[in-house]
């Protein structure tokens, strides 16, 4: 079967099973996605990983993505999912709303997901419950603000709110230089 | 002699070394914390965000043309298998396709960085642990493929040569002529290595058994390329989901066993050799015609002759350069390609503008990062060094 | 032996005269001596043999590997990569210099004995290049005083090897800096 029936199958065979959560099934240029409800997103995970026709064993990727002001909720989580042994793919999205940004953590199932996480946390502030150790991974660990936010500016002069250990490192070069022999 | 009395009294401590972001043996800034107990490793926390660029950013300002060199500088070891990805992803996005000649220059292209990528790692891998001498040897077929680039695109290193919908220009003969004598001398070059490194006593101890992987685990790490081939999984991106030129040459993909250092050594070394192969079909199978696709002008670059003659092609020249592409889709895509490192993924989301509304890269050398710590504890301080050589991580690409 | 102006040899001749051979040097041919400033001495042994710390950060760190192995062999000039600053005379800082690693790289420069030179290799040590992001620094001379900024993207090995000779250049004008009067 073409790659595209064989996900969508999958797709409608998802809806069965978790009616109330699967919300839309689209299909752009072949690839099919799944926007789902984060209440079960550990057991739709689960059934993913663990149903022997499907057996997704190999999550590709794991994002966040900020829609503000294009629609409610703001956040989603995309996971991509393959499967090596039967060579079928799918994407599933994941709706986090901006009052209450926590999701649960798939680190039990997929140990690459724990790298992934933290970086979702660190640039969006997408809290995951039942990670091991959820820190800032990219930005230093006093870093105020997530930067993949759409209001969070892009510039490298960030005025008062810059970060203090640089701040700090610019005033002691400033002290230095008299002691500098050039 | 000590008695059970004085072994009680004796204490040991863990001691917590810094093995900093500045070293000469961790590939670039990569920041680990060891905590040791004699010479074990008992506990191993990577720190990266060193070279963090925020590239996922810019990409949102810039338009889809202008951000392609931004993807240059992410595994800057292999530019142009990067920018084969991004092309490859955005052409996907708009449903254009490339002509069939700059299909073939892209494979031929992106194989010639693979080899150069691989020499590299060969290089500093070797030289982390000891073997000085490889990487002089090797370094002298990187100037030549260095050369070739050169000659083709004016760069060594950041390349920027693919477009959306093709090639930026057309490869000339001198060109064609001195990469086929290259791929003529290589396979000799690589017996060279192979006799320096391959059954030295030394390099069989320090690589047999360390590191040492199974299937199932790599597989849930979500390990990708030669790393995960190593022990023993045959997923390659080449040939499960087949682009550009990738399903009209043959090639092998080599396989480990043990899924130690020694075998993803093994891995690479077989794949200069296809690499090498692949790069000769190409060569003497590439078609005639144009390199950059002629029938989406909203979308592609029009040549540069009929932009100063016809109006039309002006007008589109004008709105791509400066607002973007205009007409593409709204929807989103997620496209891999095999770079050298693994699997390096690009998701886009775009929203119907010129620019990218949310663009990601998936990159093979942050999944990899990650399994330092799994592969380290529990062995020598010396085999962290060879665990880093091995899963090959480059931090630009790591940290975006 | 005395030395020709018009053939540039040593001619076979013994005498006792002081003959200028380029400004400030002055040699007495019979008696195999050179007579010169403690300036010029001592600019000419840190000139030849300037070691370097390996300070690669990002894609200039290659470019950086590749002058200094066999093609375009950085050797000749006496350069030597150490791996300690404690132990090197100049750091050359090849990448983008990122916020998390100001207070390394400051950190590192202040343990470098004294006299030490920095060259900013690369448009993103010497302002930033196309990165002009949150997480980026300007360029390298908000916080080192830089001695030579060598720009391109990266830079070819040649462009590499002028920046060092135009170090070299700007040590061998240094004046009564190696005296405690200074």
């Amino acid at each position: 079967m073409e790659p595209t029936l064989i996900s969508q199958t999958i797709a409608e065979g998802m809806r069965e099973r978790f009616p109330s959560e699967v919300k839309e099934i689209r299909e752009f240029r072949g690839q099919v996605s799944v926007v789902i409800q984060k209440d079960r997103l550990k057991e739709i995970m689960e059934y993913l990983h663990d149903t022997p026709e499907l057996c997704f064993s190999y999550l590709r990727d794991l994002c966040g993505v900020d829609y503000l002001g294009k629609k409610e909720p703001r956040f989603e989580v995309v996971y991509q999912l393959y499967s090596i042994s039967h060579r079928h793919t799918i994407r599933i999205r994941a709706e986090v709303p901006e009052d209450d940004p926590e999701i649960d953590s798939v680190v039990s199932i997929w140990d690459g997901a724990n790298w992934h996480e933290r970086e979702c946390y660190d640039m969006f502030g997408i809290r995951f419950k039942g990670h091991p150790d959820l820190l800032r991974i990219l930005m230093p660990e006093d870093w105020e603000g997530y930067p993949l936010r759409k209001d969070y500016p892009l510039e490298s002069d960030l005025g008062e709110k810059e970060w203090p250990g640089l701040k700090e490192i610019l005033e002691l070069s400033e002290r230095n230089k008299a002691y500098e022999i050039r | 002699m000590i008695t059970d009395k004085g072994a009680a009294e004796l204490q040991t401590k863990e001691l917590t070394i810094n093995m900093g972001p500045q070293h000469p043996a961790t590939h670039g800034v990569l920041r680990l914390v060891l905590a040791l107990d004699g010479e074990t490793v008992v506990k191993c926390t990577p720190h990266i965000g060193y070279l963090h660029r925020g590239v996922e950013k810019l990409g949102e300002n810039r338009t889809y043309l202008t951000a392609l060199p931004l993807t240059d500088r992410l595994d800057y070891i292999s530019a142009m298998v990067n920018n084969q990805g991004y092309c490859l992803a955005v052409e996907r996005l708009f449903g254009i396709e490339a002509p069939e000649r700059a299909k073939y220059i892209r494979t031929m292209v992106s194989e010639m960085s693979r080899i150069s990528s691989h020499i590299l790692w060969l290089g500093t891998h070797a030289l982390d642990i000891g073997a000085m001498t490889v990487f002089l040897y090797s370094f002298r077929e990187r100037e030549w493929l260095l050369d070739l680039f050169e000659m083709l695109c004016g760069a060594r290193l950041t390349t920027s040569y693919a477009r959306i919908g093709g090639v930026r220009n057309d490869v000339s003969q001198e060109f064609i002529d001195s990469l086929y004598k290259f791929t003529d001398e290589f396979p000799g070059r690589v017996e060279e290595y192979e006799t320096l490194i391959d059954q030295n006593r030394i390099w069989l101890k320090r690589t047999k058994g360390i590191g040492v992987i199974e299937a199932d685990e790599a597989v849930n790490w979500g390990l990708t390329g030669p790393t995960l081939r190593g022990s023993g999984v045959a997923y390659d991106v080449r040939k499960h989901a087949p682009y550009d030129a990738y399903d009209k040459v043959e090639f092998d993909v080599p396989l480990g066993k043990a899924g130690d250092v020694y075998d993803r050594y093994r891995c690479r070394m077989e794949e200069f050799r296809q690499s090498n192969r692949i790069i000769r079909q190409c060569i003497e199978r590439l078609p005639a015609g144009p390199v950059m696709a002629p029938d989406a002008p909203k979308l592609t670059l029009p040549p540069k002759n009929t932009v100063l003659s016809s109006m039309e092609a002006m007008i589109h020249h004008f709105v791509l350069i400066t607002k973007g592409p205009m007409a593409a889709p709204e929807g989103e895509i997620y496209s891999a390609v095999e770079a050298p490192k693994g699997e390096l993924g690009f998701y886009f989301v775009s929203d119907g503008t010129g620019r990218p509304y949310r663009m990601r890269v998936r990159a093979p050398s942050f999944v990899h990062a990650s399994v330092i710590p799994r592969l380290c504890e529990g062995s020598l301080i010396a085999d962290v060094i060879a665990n880093i050589g091995t899963v090959d991580i480059v931090l630009g690409e790591c940290d975006r | 032996m005395s030395y020709s102006e018009s053939e540039g040899i040593m001619i076979k001749e013994s005498t006792t005269a002081l003959v200028e051979v380029e400004e400030r040097v002055k040699i007495i041919p019979g008696a195999n001596t050179i007579i010169t400033s403690i300036d010029k001495l001592v600019n000419w042994g840190r000139v030849s043999s300037l070691w370097p710390m390996a300070f690669g950060l990002a894609c200039c760190a290659i470019e950086m590997m590749t002058t200094g192995s066999a093609h375009y062999d950085l050797d000749r000039f006496g350069i030597i990569f150490r791996g300690s600053p404690r132990q090197s005379d100049v750091v050359i800082i090849a990448g983008t210099v990122s916020k998390k690693m100001v207070p390394v790289i400051r950190r590192v420069y202040d343990q470098m004995p004294e006299p030490r030179y920095v060259m900013a290799m690369g448009s993103c040590a010497c302002s930033g290049g196309i990165y002009n992001t949150y997480s980026t620094v300007q360029g390298v001379d908000t916080f080192l005083p830089v001695d030579v900024y060598i720009p391109g993207c990266p830079p070819r090995p040649e462009a590499l090897m002028e920046g060092i000779i135009k170090l070299q250049e700007k040590i061998k004008k240094e004046h009564f800096k190696w005296s405690m009067w200074r």
